[in-house]
């Protein structure tokens, strides 16, 4: 029996099945999106509020589009609009929000747990889009479910991950979920970006100081945005990232043949990734964004579709 | 409530007698079959679907192409059952546009799944014509739809049940009458 799933706030919190189910359920949408009219009434009265406290291109768009294919209305609350910058308290702005009668919301917001702090509150679904360094639990899902594509399975993978590993949301929504499917994780990066202590998020994960090293053997290489804001002189310049780190042709060559090679967005070419790599054969870049879609029209017909609040819900069955 | 099985309307010898007797009337009042195509509504439309297509393809010698439709995204109460239904795949891989479709589905009841499976195809594109063969007709309707193609017409009161139950999904071959009773 599948446990209920009324917020979407991190993988950590996912079960197998719960995964499996919305990977599943993502297979229909990704279809979709070759459909020549890409137009559902299926969500058609209900609105989907899109709070975006941190700025957020991909992530806010891919949610809005996912959300207007099935047919719903989104409302808009970016982060340069002007309650936030007047100091209105992130409570009063839900509550704000909520007052205009959304069936769900979608959170992006610069503090771990902010989500979390909101679906306490909120009577309505509560979608995390990137909470902090924290998690970042659909753009998890969508790489779990590019990787099932290609290799047909989660189970027994080896998975590469490269760069700011500390930091990063997007690794640790990606290592709690694959590491329940008994993926074997190699975390590499500067020292300081990937202490010990990331070694506690799931089972079967290992650092490794040199990139040959953690490639050996590798299904998939996932490569992190470096965040130029972190890297100064003298802990860590560009030059030496570029020389210890970047994801070359040259050095791919040590993964396994098929091994595919993906990136959250945005890249920064030429610093994490050489573009080479990165447009690529292995590369699933753009695969992954067309995937975010299918994911996000997933969870939003089943945590948002439905009657109202109160009643049994969605992926209960 | 508990579910009773009344009587067998159809047995799996007299399904396929229908079956095949559908399958000739399809090819007769469909100008040679051009542009023919066959939509399978989940689930047990689909199975008839391509049984209809192997005896068009026995006595023609015509392939006709088959496609699996679900129609879960466009259905009319989503917003009032608590569990959103598991979506299925469509699955139509050829173009629908000017095609000479025919929808085929189980048990035509209130016309709903009907009219949400028109709705499905047309976002895939611009049919030349669009017709219903169903196997059963059980009357009860709450939309303006009716078959072409009909396998048998029977009488039923709104608490029984028409279950088709087809050797692909059910193991066994057969349609019953259940009834619910308090």
């Amino acid at each position: 029996m599948l446990q209920p799933l009324r917020h979407l706030l991190g993988t950590e919190e996912l079960t197998r099945e719960q995964i499996t189910f919305f990977l599943d359920q993502s297979k229909p949408f990704q279809e979709f999106q070759r459909h020549p009219l890409k137009k559902l009434a299926t969500l058609r009265g209900k609105t989907v509020a899109l709070a975006f406290f941190e700025n957020s291109t991909r992530t806010r768009i891919s949610f809005a589009t996912a959300a207007a294919r099935l047919g719903a209305d989104t409302m808009n609350l970016q982060a340069e609009s002007s309650s936030l910058k007047k100091g209105e308290s992130l409570l009063d702005t839900v509550h704000t929000l909520e007052a205009m009668r959304p069936d769900g919301i979608v959170i992006r917001h610069s503090s771990s747990g902010a989500p979390e702090f909101v679906a306490r509150r909120l009577g309505i679904p509560v979608l995390n889009a990137g909470d902090g360094t924290h998690e970042h639990p659909t753009q998890a899902l969508l790489d779990a479910l590019t990787i099932r594509d290609h290799k047909g399975t989660l189970e027994g993978l080896n998975l590469t991950i490269l760069g700011d590993i500390l930091h990063s949301r997007v690794a640790r929504s990606n290592i709690h979920l694959l590491g329940k499917f008994g993926v074997r994780i190699t975390l590499c990066g500067p020292s300081m970006w990937v202490p010990r202590e990331l070694e506690c998020l799931a089972p079967n994960i290992r650092r490794s100081r040199r990139i040959e090293d953690a490639l050996e053997g590798a299904d998939v290489v996932m490569v992190l945005r470096v965040q130029t804001e972190r890297l100064h002189e003298p802990a860590l310049a560009a030059d030496e990232y570029i020389r210890n780190f970047q994801l070359t042709a040259e050095r791919l060559k040590i993964a396994r043949p098929a091994a595919l090679v993906m990136h959250p967005g945005p890249i920064v070419r030429g610093l994490e990734i050489e573009s080479a790599v990165a447009d690529g054969p292995q590369s699933t870049v753009l695969e992954q964004v067309t995937n975010g879609l299918a994911v996000r029209m997933a969870l939003l017909y089943h945590l948002i579709g439905g009657a109202p609040a109160g009643t049994p819900h969605p992926a209960e069955g | 409530m508990r579910v009773v099985e009344k009587r067998q309307l159809l047995s799996a010898q007299e399904i396929d007698r229908t079956l095949q007797r559908v399958a000739h009337e399809i090819v007769e009042k469909s100008a040679g079959a051009k542009d023919l195509a066959l939509i399978g509504i989940r689930r047990r439309g689909v199975p008839l679907a391509q049984r209809l297509a192997k005896s068009i393809r026995a006595f023609t010698q015509i392939d006709v192409p088959v496609g699996t439709l679900d129609i879960t995204l466009y259905r009319d109460d989503l917003s009032t059952v608590g569990a959103q239904p598991v979506v299925q795949s469509t699955d139509i891989d050829f173009a629908v546009d000017n095609q000479d479709l025919v929808v085929v589905d189980d048990v035509l009841y209130t016309g709903r799944t009907i009219r949400a499976a028109m709705n499905g195809l047309f976002d895939l594109g611009r049919p030349k014509r669009i017709r219903l063969c169903v196997l059963i007709d059980r009357g009860h309707r709450e939309l303006p739809v009716e078959a072409t193609f009909i396998g048998n017409t029977i009488q039923t009161s709104d608490t029984e049940i028409v279950e088709v139950r087809l050797q692909e999904i059910d193991n066994e071959e057969r349609v019953m009458l259940v009834d619910r009773v308090p």
